[in-house]
């Protein structure tokens, strides 16, 4: 229950903050915070479903990039078909591309999450480094499919010719967009919190902390690890199709390894299995990011000395710093 | 003709196999003896490769640069044991993957500031630049014949070493039990940095070879550790058999995939979409390959006892 009391405030703030820089940006016309508050906000959704997995399930996967790369390509693939009038496929029912966002999004995550399930079920039989190994296999296998299937831009990627549309909302104005991008960062995290309280978020950290008692009572680890991992992978997916937007680009580099490896980087920086620890990554990675990249061109040099530094010396993360240590088994 | 290019192909298939084997033998027998996922394995590669280039443009000797690759590969190794894996041994993988990710940021960015942006070419030695006529009327590369050889002279070596030598017989014990040998006196902190040279000294080595092949620049570790995983996870974690049969595995099925795929595929479907749909599968066909042997074999083809 301490962590109750030291972590949830400390989200709250985190995430009104987040909430709050967009909001002056708008007043003051500076639209330039509102597109990094929006990046924030979709790192921070892809590292919360990658928290599921990781922080919750003690699931490693270095291949998180295969699922956000999965998303941002049905959003270029379906927004590109959509402008260009021809069907996506023909055969058994003619399917059109799509330009509406809450079309685009539940695609995205249906195909992350069979991705997902089809990765999970093959890569949940080994554990430890194998499993660290295999997700990162597999997600260079995606990686090097895109890039060597010229139908959809190959090397080169898929760009959007506008940003795809949600109902009653100008999505192409800044503040408009990161207010979706916000509210489902928020809906993320709430499911996340219900998860981790919930029966299955109960039995999924049982599996992470002793997988023999788990099985002494009778719950199996396999199917709770899989769910867990689709669902994970779906939440990373939903994040891609709305960095897609944001960029009004798809890029292979969504798919690369060093995504993956971000994305994990966002959550350590963060605190690893805390509910903001994606928040606060993100905000840190972000600023980082255009703090150093604004002085030197060199600035992953220093991200990697503090990474280093921040897995030596300070393991629980910024919300850790802020909240104190809380153990976990 | 076609035996021949099938010849050729074969070969560069083994080549490409070499390669991998050097990394991915540094990376299990690390992982075996001290229970440590390096990612940076890919870095001492790129670092092998670069110090091999500078080396053999600033005294004319492609020999002096290997040697150069070797000691650098192998110091930065033992450098990078010393300052930062040795923290990790008691940690999570999670916390090593980080630390070992944080590690290729510095090195790729540090390279980058010394060497600048652009890449570097090796020459390959003059005496080894020639061709041999193979049966079949094909002619092979002498240098790509060398790397084979290499290869598998390290392979042997790597035998000899680990069932012959002292110092093979503490890296079993290490990799059979770790507390077990530190209590019986021997010194498992040297025992670890020496391991750790020697993995990084073969990965530097791999770099060397492969650089006057082609670009050396920096990112291109990466691909290759990745690919050396795929080895490590076909093979079995912990067992340098195991890199050896998976690595020559792996070279030959992405060669000949590469080679054969399309051309299969362009019977059925016509040249040009034939070709691309080959192109795009052989890409992926390795992995399709280590998903097969999980999927009967989840601990891979040699698994170690433990």
């Amino acid at each position: 229950m301490k962590r109750m009391r030291s972590e949830t405030p400390i989200g709250f703030l985190l995430a009104g903050l987040l909430l709050l820089v967009p909001l002056a940006a708008w007043a003051l016309d500076e639209p330039f915070y509102i597109t990094l508050a929006t990046r924030v906000a979709i790192l921070a959704l892809a590292a919360v479903g990658l928290n599921l997995a990781l922080g919750l399930g003690g699931l490693v996967s270095f291949g998180h990039a295969a699922f956000f790369g999965i998303g941002g390509y049905t959003a270029g693939i379906l927004a590109t078909h959509a402008s260009t009038l021809q069907p996506l496929m023909t055969w058994p029912i003619e399917v059109g591309g799509s330009d509406q966002m809450l079309v685009i999004w539940p695609v995205a995550m249906i195909l992350s999450g069979l991705v997902a399930l089809v990765i999970g079920a093959i890569s949940l039989r080994t554990s430890g480094v194998y499993f660290i190994m295999i997700t990162l296999a597999f997600a260079q296998m995606i990686y090097y499919f895109a890039i060597s299937w010229p139908a959809y831009g190959g090397e080169d990627g898929v760009p959007l010719a506008l940003r795809n549309a949600f109902p009653a909302i100008v999505t192409s104005l800044p503040l408009n967009f990161f207010l979706i991008c916000y509210a489902l960062l928020i809906a993320a995290l709430y499911l996340f919190a219900r998860i981790r309280d919930s029966r299955f978020g109960a039995a999924l950290q049982g599996a992470r902390q002793n997988e023999v008692r788990l099985a002494a009572v009778g719950i199996s680890p396999f199917p709770i690890r899989l769910a867990a991992f689709v669902l994970s992978g779906m939440m990373t997916g939903l994040a891609g199709a709305l960095f897609a937007d944001l960029n009004r680009f798809v890029s292979p580099s969504m798919l690369s390894w060093q995504m993956s490896g971000e994305l994990i980087v966002l959550i350590l920086l963060g605190g690893t299995g805390r509910l903001f620890g994606p928040v606060a990554g993100a905000m840190l990675f972000v600023l980082l990011e255009s703090i150093l990249g604004g002085f030197t061109d060199r600035w992953q040099l220093f991200l990697g000395l503090i990474l280093l530094g921040a897995v030596l010396f300070a393991r629980g993360g910024l919300v850790g710093l802020l909240a104190g240590k809380v153990h976990h088994g | 003709m076609q035996t021949a290019l099938l010849i050729e192909q074969i070969l560069n298939g083994l080549q490409f196999g070499v390669m991998l084997f050097l990394m991915a033998a540094g990376l299990t027998l690390i992982f075996g003896v001290m229970g440590v996922i390096n990612l940076a394995h890919g870095s001492l590669y790129m670092l092998g490769a670069f110090a091999c280039a500078a080396v053999a443009a600033a005294t004319g000797s492609f020999w002096l640069g290997l040697v150069a690759s070797l000691a650098t590969a192998a110091a930065a190794g033992a450098i990078v044991e010393l300052l930062v894996v040795r923290r990790l041994y008691d940690r999570d993988h999670l916390d090593q993957v980080l630390a070992t990710f944080a590690l290729i940021l510095i090195f790729s960015e540090g390279t980058r500031w010394l060497f600048g942006s652009f890449p570097l070419y090796l020459d390959i030695p003059p005496v080894l630049s020639g061709a041999i006529d193979l049966p079949g009327g094909a002619r092979y590369q002498l240098y790509r014949l060398a790397i084979i050889g290499v290869g598998i002279a390290v392979a042997i070596g790597l035998y000899l070493l680990i069932s012959k030598t002292r110092l093979g017989m503490r890296i079993r014990a290490g990799q059979s039990d770790r507390e077990m040998i530190a209590a019986l006196g021997v010194d498992i902190q040297t025992l670890y940095t020496v391991v750790f040279a020697l993995g990084a000294a073969l990965a530097g080595l791999a770099g060397a070879m492969v650089g006057a092949l082609q670009s050396v620049q920096v990112g291109m570790g990466e691909p290759v550790l990745i690919l050396a995983f795929v080895v490590i996870v076909i093979g079995g974690i912990g067992s340098i058999k195991g890199a050896l049969v998976g690595a020559a595995l792996v070279g030959l099925v992405d060669t000949l995939g590469r080679f054969l795929l399309p051309k299969v595929f362009a019977l059925f479907l016509g040249p040009s979409e034939g070709t691309t749909v080959g192109a795009a599968l052989a890409s992926m066909l390795i992995y399709v390959v280590m998903a097969l042997i999980l999927a009967f074999r989840p601990r891979g083809l040699f698994a170690a006892g433990t």
